[in-house]
């Protein structure tokens, strides 16, 4: 059947069974490989996308699920995105890089939600998101000083 | 190391498809010290590191290393700058493709700057004189009147400057200078070795846009799952596929067989049924359509418990004698004023890298192309052209981004599945592993158990000191029936202790294999870094001293005028790197209340390593708080990428020692996917605090992997300090522990 989804604000339609899980769609139909795929069952992060804003493991939503809503990937661009981007950065955080993507919208989701996250916000947060390379202090520090930012920013 | 040479631009353009122009260098370095000079005339020049500056002043470093999250691209890259004089931002680094024109691309062992850094250094240094001598030339003034600065050559009389950019042009039809005359940066300017920098490849990390296996799209392309047998080596009797004929979007299924190497060589595949379809979800569903009636063969009454149990009886018993000891250990026993005993045990691992196994392969009659997160790429060739017949130069492969690989991406069954589908159905084809599929058919670190026995005298000194150990070797996996673990994987940690001891004496026992063994991240060091540092522990308290001063005691002292070759272990070194870790993590504080002190050194890929971890333990749950670690890698390349590694290695070892184990039931594998084969999360990263030696003078050594073998024993002895249980057998959430 055909299902029109909207990615990074552009609109798609496309023919699939609507159980398909999301991050098949973007991945294999809409060809947007910076969501990644790593265990398929809602454990790792690596496929985290927001779903009008809401953190959401899109490997395990189906596409139809996404109707009607915003998805925004890690080729999308926000503000909150673009100061993460630039500390995460600063920090050399990436190893592989390969859970990068999903780390970022889980940061964004958080940095979307609450102003000034503690370090326990943070694990929180972020606990849904494995780094096999073992990133995680430095994604900590990243997002801290990505707050910073922001709060000198809206001074 | 060859000369230096300039490479003819046609063959480059051919080799890497980039725009040809400027200087191209290209030299040949080897890993390996050949002891004979080959019987080909001096003419005779295969390059395998390529350095391109083009008109725009990009300077293009082709990388003969796979990319897997050790920051190699980036660590040679600035190499090359450093002598070059070049800007940081117009530095790019291209991948070769698996060819053996690019020299050994095996990404193991932890070698890959040890080896490669002083080629690196003289290109860039090549090419710099060639700049200026351009320079020189259009100033008409003597190359002892510019210098090179930041991306430009700067005449020093009257302060002119022109853009690399601008020179490459001239440069490149001058001759390149003689070996003898390329002199290298003192240690004291260079501007990016040992420094901080930032990786190449940041942006494509934060955007989504870093292709790795898993990301490569060909026109046409199908997507396939392949179902294996659970338990290792067995086969397909017979299957149904109507179920999964059904699934929307599968397209064909079709059984391979398993393709098993000659002896000594290779890995092979283990065979099963490929469903093949047009997206990754629909191949998934389709296999898990599939009916399949297994031929389960030997491997079906492996039950790792009781394997655990007959390696335990093993190391119990007098084993096989390894060579190398010293004195004699029943003597010190006899003498001594206690002896104190322990049984180790580690459980087998997988690797888990988050990218998991996958490759594109397109096969067209007579060539193949493969797209693969690949560790070897030659193998990988070598390989595909044994088993599909096809002459080895119409074989590429584009090594792309690793997501990970922990040293399971150095064995290509993937790839060789990928190429075995795509010549059944005549298409390109991305086999993608599920998580399941690479949790229970990976190449295992091998499960291993050691007994070990020592006496100490009236003074608390170690007086004898036995091992035994017992571990299914990696060898299996390229020769059946290799029953005993071999010289090389006992060379790492168990041969040659760092510790002094009168009398020595090590064992082997049998460990057969009934799963594939493989390496993973540190290998072997796991076991002896395990064994070794709690066993110290435990002698330490039985000597009721200081673990700290204890393992220093045991350490010898080197005399001044002792020369040691360059990559010779020192003892000296490794004093330095504990009593710094000491020193950073305030050793014989006070501790808060359920709170635990323990300490690990270990040498690995001739790198010195010592580690403090703090734990906390209520109620059964550990918290690491603190870890601090100090590394004595030589020359520090790239100093926050050694700090990230080793942070890496901190949560890697972490992850093993608290969560790891991979365990069988009637031969198949019991774990699944991150629910039951667990991995360490945000939370329970603690504060590490990394130093590394300041060794500009010293040969750079590995960095990938050492930080790795000291965590676990380490967390074990903080743990025993915290709440005096000592734990033998890994992990620890097998012993209680949360
Ligand atoms: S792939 Fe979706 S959570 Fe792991
Ligand atoms: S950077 Fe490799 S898994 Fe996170």
């Amino acid at each position: 059947m055909n299902i029109n989804i909207s990615i990074n604000g552009k609109p798609h339609t496309i023919n699939t069974q609507e159980d398909t899980p999301l991050l098949w769609v973007i991945r294999d139909i809409v060809g947007l490989t910076g969501t990644k795929f790593g265990c398929g069952v809602s454990q790792c992060g690596a496929c985290s996308v927001l779903l009008d804003g809401k953190l959401t493991k899109s490997c395990s939503v189906p596409v139809s699920y996404a109707l009607d809503k915003q998805v925004f990937t890690i080729e999308g661009s926000s503000k909150n995105l673009e100061i993460l981007r630039q500390t995460w950065s600063e920090n050399n955080v990436p190893q592989c890089g390969y859970c990068q993507s999903g780390q970022l919208i889980a940061a964004t989701a958080l940095l979307d939600t609450i102003t000034n996250p503690t370090d326990q916000d943070i694990d929180k947060a972020m606990s849904g998101n494995i780094c096999r390379c073992g990133t995680y202090t430095r994604i900590k520090k990243a997002i801290h000083q990505a707050v910073a930012l922001k709060n000198k920013a809206d001074e | 190391m060859s000369n230096i040479q300039k490479i003819d631009r046609r063959n480059f353009v051919k080799l890497f498809g980039l725009a040809s122009g400027g200087i191209i260098l290209g030299c040949t370095a080897t890993t390996v010290e050949k002891k004979f000079k080959p019987a080909i005339d001096s003419d005779f020049f295969e390059p395998n590191l390529f350095v391109q500056i083009d008109t725009s002043g990009t300077v293009t470093l082709i990388a003969s290393r796979s990319e897997m999250g050790q920051g190699i691209r980036t660590s040679l890259a600035s190499a090359i700058a450093d002598e070059l004089e070049a800007d940081w931002q117009y530095v790019k680094v291209k991948q070769a493709t698996g060819h053996e024109k690019y020299g050994n691309q095996n990404t193991d062992g932890s070698r890959s700057v040890r080896t490669r850094l002083e080629p690196m250094r003289k290109m860039g240094a090549a090419a710099k004189m060639m700049l200026i001598s351009a320079a020189a030339q259009k100033w008409k003034i003597a190359e002892k009147d510019c210098k090179a600065e930041n991306h430009f050559i700067v005449n020093t009389l009257n302060n002119d400057k022109l853009f690399y950019g601008d020179l490459v042009a001239l440069a490149s039809e001058l001759e390149v200078p003689n070996q003898t005359k390329i002199e290298l940066k003192k240690v004291a300017d260079f501007k990016y070795i040992g420094k901080t920098l930032k990786s190449v490849d940041l942006k494509e990390f934060t955007t989504g846009t870093a292709t790795y296996g898993i990301d490569i799209r060909i026109p046409n392309m199908q997507f396939a799952a392949v179902a294996r047998c659970p338990v290792a080596f067995g086969s397909v009797k017979s299957f149904k596929k109507n179920k999964a004929a059904q699934v929307s979007g599968v397209s064909q299924i079709i059984e391979l067989q398993r393709l098993t190497p000659p002896i000594g060589k290779f890995f092979g595949m283990l065979g099963g049924v490929a469903v093949v379809a047009n997206t990754t979800w629909a191949a998934f569903q389709g296999k898990l359509a599939l009916d399949i009636d297994w031929n389960l063969g030997e491997n079906v009454s492996f039950d790792t418990e009781k394997f655990k149990q007959t390696l335990t009886e093993r190391v119990r018993k007098r084993g096989k004698l390894v060579p190398g000891g010293n004195g004699n250990v029943n003597s010190a026993f006899k003498q001594a004023n206690q002896i104190v005993e322990a049984t180790y045990h580690v459980p087998f691992l997988a690797h888990a890298p988050m990218e998991v196994p996958n490759a594109t392969a397109w096969f067209q009659k007579d060539k193949i192309e493969v797209w693969a997160p690949v560790q070897d790429p030659q193998t990988a060739r070598s390989e595909l052209a044994h088993f599909f017949e096809i002459p080895i130069e119409n074989i590429t492969i584009h090594v792309t981004f690793l997501g990970g690989g922990f040293g399971r991406k150095s064995k290509s069954d993937f790839v060789v599945e990928a190429v075995a589908i795509s010549k059944k159905i005549n298409a390109p084809v991305q086999v993608v592993w599920t998580r399941e599929d690479d949790i229970q058919h990976s190449f295992y670190h091998a499960t291993s158990a050691q007994y070990l026995k020592g006496s100490l005298d009236k003074q608390g000194n170690v007086t004898g000191w036995l091992q035994r150990v017992g571990f299914p070797s990696i060898v299996s996996s390229f020769k059946p029936l290799s029953d005993y673990a071999s010289g090389f994987e006992l060379g790492q940690g168990f041969t040659k202790p760092i510790y002094q001891l009168p009398n020595f004496r090590l064992e082997n026992v049998k460990a057969e294999a009934n799963l594939r063994i493989g390496w993973l991240r540190s290998v072997v060091h796991i076991h002896s870094g395990f064994g070794n540092n709690s066993f110290v522990d435990e002698l330490a308290y039985a000597a009721k001293k200081d673990p700290v001063q204890f393992h220093l005691d045991l350490l010898k002292k080197e005399t001044n005028n002792v020369k040691l070759a360059p990559l010779q272990y020192n003892s000296n070194r490794m004093m330095d790197v504990l009593n710094q870790t000491a020193k950073m993590a305030n050793w014989g504080k006070k501790l808060p209340k359920n709170h635990g002190l323990g300490v690990a050194i270990h040498y690995s890929f001739y790198s010195y390593v010592a580690t403090i971890v703090e734990v906390s333990v209520i109620d059964k749950k550990v918290k690491l708080e603190n870890v601090f670690t100090t590394i004595d890698c030589g020359l520090a390349l790239n100093k926050d990428n050694i700090k990230n590694q080793l942070e890496g290695a901190t949560m890697f070892g972490m992850s093993l020692a608290m969560h790891g184990k991979i365990s069988t039931k009637d031969g198949a594998v019991e774990q699944h996917n991150f629910f039951d084969y667990q991995m360490a999360r945000m939370q329970d990263a603690p504060n590490i605090n990394i130093h590394i030696m300041d060794k500009m003078h010293e040969p750079p050594t590995g960095v990938g992997e050492p930080g790795v073998p000291v965590m676990a024993p380490a967390i074990c002895n903080a743990i025993f300090n915290a709440t005096g249980q000592r734990v033998r057998s890994l992990p620890l959430t097998d012993v209680g522990f949360l």
